[in-house]
């Protein structure tokens, strides 16, 4: 079975891009199935079963979204497999920013759209940087020098991936991402592998449900921001604890 | 070192690679600009020189300037949706031609261009393959954000950035490493003017344009800044552009144009036609001399139009028209 990560901003169009691309999969009789992972609510699955594709949701409710994708992906990838599937695809919504579900040899993609803002692609870090491709939707909407700024960004972030427009509403594109998923190598298991960037840090006294605010009710790990400016400095300038960057591995 | 940097004078190094100037002011070596008759190997040691060299390969590479430019692109027919053999073999389109797409919506007008942006080497649901210049091209030109082969225009587009015309044109011209930005972004400016009529200043926001003025401006900017050497074309509105000239300024930046268009007045200006039904191209034609007679007569029809469209504007009734 072929095993690919999807991750990717709110609204950027990841379902939609993965029903697209599937159905060239479907048409040459591949068996897919699809795990969609979101925080609270989700009816994508019923879109999926809609398409004939195999689906489950796994809700993260109070828990990191993150932290639950990680916790939960072995488990798919054995649904996957007992379901005779040719391709499996994870799909991580209501992540932030901090966020990177992409494991190393598993096909990783990262899902961006021009709407988004010529920011995002910074903003967003770890799953674009992290992505073996990089799809970019709703191009059929900006004009010509937005998509070339747009992807001139996502090349200062990832000059490694791949990178496509898809149209999620037409498809166009999705044929060519399509080959792209049949590429890569078979996953009999994730048991060992690792993640290519390390999971958002946690563990202060509101993960565990503190609800109060002030620094009496803080415990753990937690960081404070630095307001005062140096004087001449512009901007806060202190580091931004990223955790560490794990750039071995693709696919 | 294959460039000889250390033989060259900063004067000719910087005329000859201008972003050299910013590089080497970003690594605190600005000062050398202040010596332009000295040659580097006096003012850098090897290491720098090595790095400078490994820079300007990088970048010449990125704006594609050591790169031999595309002439033509060649579709060699594949299958029809039914599995028939295409009846157009082979088409070549060359820098400067203008070719119309017509056929009715599923007929394959989308999958045609979409095999010319994905560079199909017979791995598309049509079987087509494409070269450029003769040759199988490289993986370059379906994967890298630099060299994608086609730059879109259609009616649906919009500009979406809060930011002033000469911002955005920095912004593009920024994007694309562009040489001589001013310039460029002056000719775009002047070119958008001719051809939207109405004319509009360089600190007008973009999302503020009237249609019109946004096509020309994307027109324009397309024909100037972008990397792609194929522009398609969905359609240019009939309102506010001169579509004959935004042809012209297209072929003189040296594009192929490819233009889906149900307008006789457009298709008429092409150079040939492809006429597109059952997912295949059905056959290739020229506009006969009839066709290019009848585009006179089109144009004072179209022209008639437009000034009964002004005369509405500036409040007068149209009983004699």
């Amino acid at each position: 079975m072929r095993f690919v990560t999807v991750s990717g901003p709110p609204s950027s169009g990841k379902t939609a891009v993965i029903i697209k691309t599937l159905e060239h999969l479907q048409k040459d009789g591949q068996k897919v199935g699809v795990v969609k992972f979101d925080c609270l609510f989700t009816d994508d699955d019923e879109l999926y079963r809609k398409n004939g594709i195999a689906v489950r949701k796994g809700l993260a409710g109070a828990l990191c979204p993150d932290h639950y994708f990680v916790s939960n992906v072995e488990e798919c990838v054995q649904w996957g497999l007992q379901e005779g599937l040719d391709v499996l695809v994870s799909e991580s919504a209501g992540l932030c920013n901090r966020c990177s579900p992409h494991i190393r040899e598993v096909l990783a993609i990262c899902v961006i759209d021009n709407l988004s803002g010529t920011g995002t692609p910074k903003k967003i870090g770890p799953m674009l940087k992290a992505a073996d491709v990089v799809v970019i939707t709703k191009g059929d909407i900006v004009s010509q020098a937005e998509r070339e700024v747009f992807a001139s960004r996502v090349h200062m972030v990832n000059s490694k991936a791949r990178l496509l427009h898809v149209n999620g509403i037409t498809g166009q594109g999705s044929f060519e991402l399509s080959t792209l998923w049949t590429g890569t190598e078979e996953t009999a298991t994730v048991e060992g592998k690792k993640l290519r960037f390390s999971m958002p840090a946690a563990l202060c006294s509101y993960c565990l449900g503190e609800t109060r605010i002030g620094s009496d009710y803080q415990m753990g790990n937690v960081r404070k921001i630095n307001l005062d400016l140096p004087t001449g400095s512009k901007t806060d300038g202190g580091p931004q604890d990223l955790g560490p960057m794990n750039t071995g591995g693709g696919s | 070192m294959s460039r000889q940097l250390e033989t060259l004078t900063v004067e000719t190094v910087f005329a000859r690679w201008p972003f050299v100037q910013q590089q080497l002011a970003d690594n605190g070596l600005g000062d050398i600009a202040d010596r332009p008759e000295a040659r580097l190997a006096e003012l850098l040691d090897a290491d720098q020189l090595s790095d400078l060299d490994g820079f300007i390969g990088v970048m010449e590479e990125f704006l594609g300037t050591n790169e031999e430019k595309v002439g033509e692109v060649t579709i060699t027919g594949g299958r029809a949706k039914d599995g028939s053999p295409e009846p157009v073999t082979e088409l070549t389109v060359k820098v400067g031609e203008v070719i119309c797409i017509v056929g009715p919506t599923g007929s394959g007008k989308s999958r045609l261009l979409a095999d010319i942006e994905w560079v199909a080497r017979g791995d598309t649901p049509t079987g087509r393959h494409v070269t450029i210049n003769g040759q199988v091209p490289d993986d370059k030109w379906r994967f890298s954000s630099e060299y994608k082969l086609v730059a879109q225009l259609s009616q649906n587009m919009n500009f979406v950035m809060d930011l002033s015309v000469e911002e955005f044109l920095n912004l593009h011209a920024e994007s694309r490493l562009a040489t001589d930005p001013q310039e460029k972004i002056q000719r775009i400016w002047n070119w958008a003017n001719e051809l939207a009529g109405e004319p509009f200043a360089l600190d007008t926001p973009v999302t503020s344009l009237s249609g019109g003025q946004s096509r020309a401006l994307m027109i324009a900017d397309t024909a100037v800044l972008s990397s792609s050497p194929v522009v398609l074309i969905d359609e240019i509105e009939n309102a506010g552009i001169d579509r004959q000239q935004a042809l012209d300024i297209l072929i003189r930046e040296e594009k192929i144009v490819l233009m889906a268009t149900h307008d006789p007045i457009l298709a008429l200006m092409g150079d040939r036609r492809v006429i597109i039904n059952n997912g295949a191209m059905q056959k290739v034609i020229e506009p006969s001399e009839a066709e290019r007679a009848n585009l006179k007569e089109l144009r004072a029809l179209d022209a008639k139009l437009m000034s009964l469209r002004h005369r509405l504007r500036m409040g007068e009734r149209l009983d004699r028209i």
